[in-house]
């Protein structure tokens, strides 16, 4: 009884965490998406009747894939204008021997990580002012509010004119893209510590540096990795789209470049290239979350 | 605030903490609500007074109050002689949630108020671990808080507010959260603990068992407005065994308080303070 309650909680908050990673890789706003992706607690240790039913979920996805990627073949075979999967494998190995594959790969995740870092590295310390001092909330809500509304690609036309066809541009309305997903988070983090948990530090002597350091900064520390992930997921997606628009390489350029020359094959390796890429940098976040978060406790 | 301090000092200097004419009011919608009036109270050095009273009289305000967390609406709180403005390592404060870090482990939250203050480490260490066998939880020094039962979190909230070596304890109904059986254990064992390491303690407590069987003076609340309603003097002897619990004089001390507790007239104070049964 217990452990199914464990089972359809967990597969609901990973379904929430994902939709609400979709929901800001479309472009819409965070507000729901941050409502619903609540912190989740770290790993546990497993037992019995979990692994059977974790297994059983592995053999149901590796069936799933192969299942689509077999249909994917068969629609390629008659008369689609897929290419088939091993036209695109061929296409792939032939893409990386040019050079080109790792050269777009590098150039993408360059400009995504640099975006990211820095709207990350911005978010924190932004949303903590946010959180902790009135006067920061004040200054920077209306800012936050009004650029949450918008998605960052909208801006890029704007950005272009600004600021040149460069990497600037591109690098910038990743950042912002990571910087707004991140700092709401962070800042909801702050406001949501234990009061108990200030006052416990007070009365053992701690002041306020050492309150936020050593109460503030862990306690939010769940909720500025949801934040990240997000961002991280909000980054991804505005990236290939703003390659699409002007870029010397990368995988959403090397798209676009396909997409003339009628390339189907190109295309479907940067995309699925796109998505092992996406899917890696998250599960690596969500393996820092599940280290530093393993404090909670499950309720 | 700092120009009554001289003042007062002579006046108390013989209670620990002195609470004076203190008034608390929260500012509702549109009215005010008196959560304290007109209460007075002084604790000697050492003394173990425990606080009881129904839900809402404003016991954890006063103990808030005494805490530095909150300032009284008029009316002076005081300890040592000097007004309290802010929490000060000299109180120690046990919530009733516990309040562990839960990302600390639990030597690391005894050591936290060290930390804190500047001690050095390997001194931090050997202070912290005194106060974990204290309360018996070595084999755990290094598990996170959500490993714990609540017994266990309570008695490393419990160590963690003696390392700082407080010479005041302000325990707000530490004991509520815990079962009949290990909420015994605990009461027996902060006995012991206050027997080898004398503190002045103020307990709030909703059991009026507890209240009788820890207490030098067992003060008990009213609500509307909170104020103290009866005072009750504890003449049992310490330790406090098994014994004393079953014994007729307890019952006896009980059955007072109880009836305090349950059946105050509204708007009245008993006050009196109670002669101790005899011996
Ligand atoms: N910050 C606050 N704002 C408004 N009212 C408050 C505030 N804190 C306490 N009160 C009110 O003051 C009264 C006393 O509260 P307090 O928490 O001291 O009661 P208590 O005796 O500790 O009750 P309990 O036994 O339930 O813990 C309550 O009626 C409460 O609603
Ligand atoms: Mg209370």
């Amino acid at each position: 009884m217990e452990r199914v309650i464990e089972m359809t909680d967990e597969s609901e908050r990973d379904k929430s965490e994902q939709a609400a990673a979709r929901a800001v890789a479309a472009g819409s706003t965070a507000t729901t998406a941050l409502a619903v992706a609540a912190p989740r607690s770290g790993g546990k240790p497993p037992r019995r009747s979990r692994v059977s039913k974790r297994t059983k979920l592995i053999v149901l996805n590796c069936i799933s894939v192969v299942a689509g990627i077999a249909i994917w073949w068969i629609l390629a075979l008659n008369g689609f204008q897929f290419p088939t999967p091993p036209e695109v494998v061929e296409k792939a190995i032939q893409l990386w021997n040019a050079g080109i594959l790792q050269q777009d790969i590098l150039a993408s995740l360059g400009r995504v990580l640099t975006g990211f870092l820095l709207g990350s590295a911005a978010a924190v310390p932004v949303g903590f002012l946010m959180g902790w001092y009135t006067v920061g909330r004040g200054l920077f809500e209306p800012w936050i509010q009004f650029f949450r509304t918008i998605p960052p690609l909208a801006l890029l036309p704007l950005v272009l004119v600004l600021l040149g066809i460069g990497e600037v541009p591109k690098v910038f309305v990743i950042f912002l893209a990571a910087f707004l997903a991140c700092v709401i988070s962070t800042y909801q983090g702050v406001v949501n510590v234990d009061r108990t948990l200030i006052n416990a530090a007070r009365v053992l002597g701690a002041k306020d540096g050492a309150i936020f350091v050593r109460v503030v900064v862990p306690a939010s520390t769940p909720f500025i990795l949801v934040g990240m992930r997000v961002g991280l997921g909000s980054a991804w997606a505005t990236l290939v789209a703003a390659e699409l628009l002007a870029a010397p390489a990368g995988l959403g350029y090397r798209m676009q470049q396909a997409q003339l020359y009628y390339d189907l094959a190109t295309i479907f390796v940067s995309i699925v290239v796109i998505g092992i890429l996406g899917l890696v940098m998250d599960r690596l976040l969500l393996l820092a979350e599940t280290k530093l978060t393993g404090w909670q406790e499950r309720r | 605030m700092t120009m009554t301090t001289n003042t007062t000092t002579t006046n108390t200097a013989t209670a620990k903490i002195s609470v004076q004419g203190v008034r608390k009011t929260f500012q509702l919608k549109n009215e005010e609500f008196v959560a304290l009036d007109h209460v007075d109270l002084d604790i000697a050095d050492n003394e173990f007074v425990t606080v009881v009273g129904p839900s809402g009289c404003g016991k954890s305000t006063l103990m808030n109050i005494l805490a530095g967390l909150e300032e009284p609406s008029s009316g002076h709180a005081l300890v040592d002689g000097e007004e309290v403005s802010g929490p000060g390592p000299e109180r120690g404060v046990i919530f009733q949630q516990y309040a562990l870090f839960p990302w600390l482990t639990v030597r690391k939250n005894v050591e936290f108020g060290l930390k804190v203050g500047g001690v050095p480490k390997a001194a931090r260490r050997e202070r912290a671990e005194y106060f974990i066998r204290m309360v018996g939880l070595e084999q755990f020094a290094d598990a996170l808080p959500k490993m714990l039962s609540g017994g266990m979190k309570q008695r490393c909230a419990i160590a963690r507010a003696y390392a700082v070596n407080p010479s005041i304890l302000l325990m707000d109904e530490p004991f509520g959260a815990l079962d009949a059986l290990t909420r015994v254990k605990l009461q027996e064992q902060l006995l012991e603990t206050w027997n080898r390491e004398k503190r002045t303690v103020m307990f709030i407590t909703h059991d009026v068992d507890e209240a009788v069987f820890l207490a030098n003076r067992v003060i008990v609340m009213a609500a509307r407005p909170g104020r103290i309603y009866e005072t009750v003097e504890v003449d049992l002897p310490y330790p406090r065994t098994e014994d004393v619990r079953l014994s007729p004089e307890f019952g006896e001390l009980r059955n007072r308080v109880w009836h305090a507790v349950y059946h105050q007239e509204p708007g009245t104070n008993a006050g009196t303070t109670s002669s101790s049964p005899t011996a």
